[in-house]
């Protein structure tokens, strides 16, 4: 399988990269770290006429922290989110689940940016995103704008990304809570979860759920966050029934879909086992601490 | 650099330390150059969307999939492919293990094992069998089973690091 013809363009500067997009319009399309886009074009899903090469915008391969924030350059791929010292520190849970992502040539090239572009409801960064409630900023012909990771992800494969626009980085607020777990399932190691639950939390002197946030990945067409489940979790403490308790008022409100492969039963069933099994390494993490 | 580009591209493309220059259209995959432009047929191709690991190579020094590259992108940057670890007379040590643990059968797949772990093992240089399994998930082998090639790398890692095995 190859890809059909087009004509390649390497830009020097971000707004190299926005004036090729703007020429060409339509017909032209960014690739990062073409893992995703790659497969694609070999089996001709995806046949643009211009293929703008995003790789030599080094600015936009950068993490930094800002007092109430850590701020991730769109071109930052897996491997240095799973290693860097910045994400070890503020957002271990960001750094576990881009560790946990296909394969280790894959993480190498594969980027943050070109993951919430592509929107599968499997992957990894964008639950993470809508977890912990991160910001897109995108640049384009109308200037640059925020948007809520939650609202960018419209359906499967399916963002809030105009004409000519690129995504410049992510934001991701701070604090959040010591406590965290990122638990999936899938069929065979590397592949994409069929289920995968992000957690953070933290807990009071007497031990009681504070600040929760829980996030589903696979039982929709975009990751959910679950605010009724967080809020039902707030000032509990953090027992065996709370949590058994939390598993399953999570499995009752989520609406899987149901095929002749993967039972809508089944991915209810896993969710439940798996928000249990993320409150149990969360607090085994912070014991082992 | 931005300059217009105009199929067939001129490429000048760094590969195992010697500079070639190609003249390739920009939608021909880094996999197939190397193969067909520059006879360098050690990377081989299996499925072509980056899941079996056969044209693993190493761009910058890092792993990665040559399927999933077009070799217009490679410009300015340095490939390494298998051809240039070890050879016949003189295995490197993981080829070594390999060979002693029969950790190939077809040797399909060996390439993209050997270019992984060559790297892998540089970078930690005493893994867990199970650290070795993880990253090994990401090349597919037909024929051997993986038991083999796990006790392989582990013996070749011991063998570097200057332990007896
Ligand atoms: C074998 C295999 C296994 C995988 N397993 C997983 C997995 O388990 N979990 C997972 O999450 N992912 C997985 N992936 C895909 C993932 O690794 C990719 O990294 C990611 O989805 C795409 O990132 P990329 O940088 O490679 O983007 P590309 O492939 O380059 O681009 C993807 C899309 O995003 C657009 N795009 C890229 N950058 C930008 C930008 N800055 N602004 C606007 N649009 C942009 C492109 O035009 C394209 O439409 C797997 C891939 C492979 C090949
Ligand atoms: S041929 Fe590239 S990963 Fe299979
Ligand atoms: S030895 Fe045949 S595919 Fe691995």
């Amino acid at each position: 399988m190859k890809p059909a013809p087009f004509t390649y363009h390497r830009p020097a500067s971000l707004a190299e990269a926005l004036a090729l997009l703007r020429t060409h319009g339509p017909a032209a399309k960014p690739i990062a770290g073409g893992q995703s886009l790659g497969p694609m074009l070999n089996m001709r899903l995806a046949r643009p006429g211009h293929l703008i090469d995003l790789n030599d915008l080094i600015e936009l391969d950068r993490v930094r922290v800002k007092e109430d924030m850590l701020e991730i350059g769109a071109l930052t791929r897996h491997h240095r989110l799973a290693n860097a010292p910045e994400v070890q520190r503020s957002l271990p849970l960001l750094g576990a689940a881009a560790a946990s992502i296909g394969h280790y040539a894959i993480r190498q090239r594969g980027t943050i940016g070109g993951s919430l572009a592509h929107a599968d409801p499997a992957a990894q960064l964008p639950l993470i995103a809508v977890t912990l409630g991160a910001t897109l900023v995108i640049s384009g012909p109308a200037g640059t704008r925020e948007v809520a990771a939650a609202d960018f992800l419209q359906s499967i494969m399916t963002v809030d990304l105009r004409d000519g626009e690129l995504i410049t980085a992510l934001r991701f607020p701070l604090p959040v809570g010591d406590l965290w777990a990122f638990e999936a399932f899938s069929r065979r190691h590397g592949d994409f979860a069929l289920v995968s639950v992000a957690l953070s939390f933290a807990r009071d002197a007497e031990g009681k759920i504070d600040a929760l946030r829980l996030g589903l990945g696979g039982v929709d067409t975009v990751p959910l966050r679950l605010p009724e489940i967080e809020a039902r979790a707030q000032g509990r403490l953090a027992d065996e029934d709370t949590i058994r308790d939390l598993a399953a008022a999570t499995a009752a409100a989520i609406a899987p879909e149901d095929s002749a492969k993967v039972p809508a039963v089944y991915r209810r069933e896993l969710a439940e086992t798996l928000v249990i099994r993320a409150f149990q390494s969360a607090l085994t993490r912070e014991e082992g601490a | 650099m931005s300059a217009p580009t105009h199929d067939p591209l001129t490429l000048s493309l760094s590969v195992n330390g010697e500079t070639h220059d190609v003249r390739v259209p920009a939608r021909k995959l880094l996999s197939d150059v190397l193969r067909d432009d520059l006879g360098l047929t050690g990377t081989h191709v299996g499925c072509e969307h980056g899941v079996c690991g056969a044209c693993t190579v190493l761009i910058d020094g890092r792993p990665a999939r040559a399927c999933l590259t077009f070799a217009a992108q490679m410009e300015g940057h340095e490939v390494t492919t298998v051809e240039a670890m070890g050879r016949p007379d003189a295995l490197s040590a993981l080829q070594q293990a390999l060979h002693e643990e029969h950790g190939l059968q077809c040797g399909f797949c060996t390439p993209g094992i050997v270019v992984t772990f060559e790297h892998y093992l540089r970078e930690n240089p005493d893994p867990t069998a199970e650290e070795v399994r993880n990253v090994l998930s990401g090349n597919l082998c037909r024929c051997t089973g993986y038991q083999n090639i796990v006790a392989a790398v582990l013996k070749a890692a011991a063998r570097m690091r200057g332990e007896a095995a």
